[in-house]
């Protein structure tokens, strides 16, 4: 059995139209206008147990609002999703004892008190022993490297202290699916580093399921070998992450090592300048005209060295977010892989 | 019985880290000692059912009592809604309102001490109105007091159920404030009222949660049988009407801002 199956998923809002200015709030005073927004369309995947997904879209795409839906926080317009055999919104127990919801943004532990208080009302709360909430304590606090920080407040935390902290308290339950929303946001290299191979450690040691969504590629690409694209509340596409790159990005980058200065606008006429400082410089540039274009370039500007790779995924994510008929690219809607 | 152990404790915790705005608050509902002196001049001078000492203790009684029928619930949950931070109780397996209790449980251990002290600067600036309740009617006060609080928690609490449709529920409270202001007790004792508007009132909550426990503390007795029947009636019914309200505000909660 999946451990979340989404079929046909829909959220739609009415939001209130208000034009600038008094007149605009006389009018509204006297006639609401309102308008339905479709935050999610129609949206279909099922997540196997231990799998990490990760979860891409730009803001607004329906991310945040499919883990909402997905967690019982808000009821769907329509469709049907199970999580962990339940269906969310009823917010059973057995549900809610299955999953866990991190947002990066929010915090659960209280401010003022040290970690280890919210751990102690969250173990009483999830009905776990004195003795075992201790032992989990001390098994996450030892994976997290957070086993200094416990007993001081939270208030007195850095943020990537905080963050590890909010994550022990997430998982002191030990849910078997984990829905994290941008969990590495604002936190340094080093900080986001952990967190990752934390969240891989804790999957492979629990066999826990794992839906992550963050701006941050690296997350994706060090966690999640299946990714769910979804654009304008709609899932335009369910596959490798390798897969997606490979469909969406025609096109290499050419670190050049020039052998003299070269003015900006003669590069341009070999591709996009995606970077140049003194003698190196980065091109972007079609497939399909690379052969031609590398042949140029090797005439013409006669490098000291040269290189060929893959464009940076954050580079290719970033890319489609800024498609304006991503959708219309993406039709006819794809199945696993982004087969059409 | 283990979460509400460690419900009270973390949340005393809690409370005690913010004593100085507790304090703050006591001493900010002063308003009955205030009047005390307004209303014990005016009984000196004038035909008044209580006399100047008995309206010096029926104030400083007020005062007492006030602080624990004081009830804030309505501002946590607008808060809590309008900024979804309500979203991480709802993925708990434990309905909010059992945290909600014992922060006001426990707020009000916070504020004894304080509410000790001014008693005490009171019957030192007032000598002549020092007494000791009699303990059974202390017994009886308490008694009421206990029905009084989750009387008026139930009723702010459904009242704060209006955040799921609107980002000012509290705005509500003030205009029960207004009325909880002249029915409680609060600002005169209800004997200097009409007799119709005193008979009109005891069928509200609003007697029940400030005039007749201060009676009952100045030995002056108090209708207990019906005080119960009353705050069980409106608690009872603002329970339901909370449940009711909840799981329609549920169906509505956007979780914004998470």
């Amino acid at each position: 059995m999946a451990a979340i199956s989404v079929s046909e998923l829909s959220k739609s809002y009415r939001v209130g139209v208000k034009q600038p200015g008094l007149g605009g709030a006389l009018r509204y005073l006297l006639r609401r206008e309102q308008r339905e927004i479709a935050a999610v369309q129609s949206v279909s995947f099922e997540v196997q147990p231990g799998e990490i997904v990760g979860f891409l879209g730009a803001n607004g795409a329906g991310k945040t609002t499919t883990l909402k839906m997905l967690t019982g926080l808000i009821r769907p317009s329509a469709g049907r999703a199970t999580v962990a055999g339940q269906v969310p919104f009823e917010r059973k127990r057995a549900f809610l004892e299955s999953i866990t919801l991190v947002l990066g943004q929010k915090q659960q532990l209280m401010w003022d008190l040290p970690a280890l208080d919210s751990l102690k009302v969250n173990a009483a709360v999830y009905e776990i022993s004195p003795r075992e909430a201790s032992r989990r304590i001390g098994e996450l606090a030892e994976m997290l490297d957070v086993q200094g920080q416990l007993a001081q407040p939270v208030r007195k935390l850095s943020l990537g202290e905080r963050m590890k902290c909010e994550l022990l308290a997430a998982l002191l339950h030990r849910p078997k699916i984990l829905l994290l929303d941008e969990p590495t946001l604002g936190l340094d290299v080093n900080a986001q580093d952990a967190m990752r191979r934390f969240l891989r450690e804790y999957n492979q040691r629990h066999l826990a399921t794992v839906l992550l969504t963050s701006h941050y590629m690296a997350d994706i690409v060090a966690l999640c070998p299946r990714v769910l694209l979804i654009h304008e509340g709609k899932l335009v596409y369910d596959g490798s992450l390798s897969g997606l790159v490979e469909r969406f990005a025609p096109y290499r980058q050419v670190r050049l090592e020039l052998s003299e200065p070269v003015e900006p606008s003669v590069l341009r006429r070999f591709g996009e300048v995606e970077a140049q400082d003194g003698l190196s410089a980065v091109l972007i540039v079609e497939r399909s005209q690379l052969t031609e274009t590398l042949a140029r370039v090797l005439s013409e500007l006669k490098p000291r060295d040269l290189g060929v790779s893959d464009p940076p995924v954050e580079r290719v994510i970033g890319k489609l977010f800024l498609e304006q008929n991503l959708a219309a690219k993406l039709a006819p809607p794809l199945g696993k892989d982004g087969a059409s | 019985m283990a979460k509400a152990r460690a419900l009270c404790a973390v949340s005393l915790a809690n409370m005690l880290e913010y004593r100085a705005e507790i304090y703050l608050w006591v001493l900010a509902s002063v308003l009955p000692l205030i009047l005390l002196g307004v209303w014990a001049h005016a009984a000196e001078g004038g035909a008044f059912p209580l006399s100047s000492v008995e309206f010096i203790r029926y104030f400083i009684c007020v005062f007492v009592v006030r602080q624990f029928s004081f009830i804030w619930v309505i501002w946590e949950f607008e808060e809590l809604v309008v900024s979804g931070n309500l979203s991480h109780q709802l993925l708990q397996p434990l309905n909010p309102v059992w945290r909600f209790l014992a922060s006001h449980l426990t707020e009000r251990i916070v504020r004894l001490p304080l509410v000790a002290l001014v008693v005490v600067i009171c019957f030192c600036l007032y000598p002549r109105a020092l007494w000791l309740p009699r303990p059974l009617d202390v017994l009886q006060a308490s008694g009421l007091l206990v029905l009084a609080f989750c009387a008026r928690f139930f009723l702010q609490y459904m009242m704060s159920m209006l955040a799921f449709w609107s980002e000012r529920a509290a705005a509500i409270e003030e205009l029960w404030f207004v009325v909880h202001l002249f029915l409680s007790g609060l600002i005169a004792p209800l004997d200097v009222y009409p007799e119709p508007v005193r008979r009109l009132t005891e069928l509200t909550p609003f007697p029940y949660l400030i005039y007749h426990p201060v009676n009952l503390l100045l030995g002056r007795g108090a209708p207990l049988g019906r005080a119960a029947l009353v705050l069980a009636a409106w608690g009872g019914a603002a329970f339901v009407v909370q449940r009711w309200l909840w799981k329609r505000g549920l169906d509505r909660y956007s979780a914004m801002g998470s």
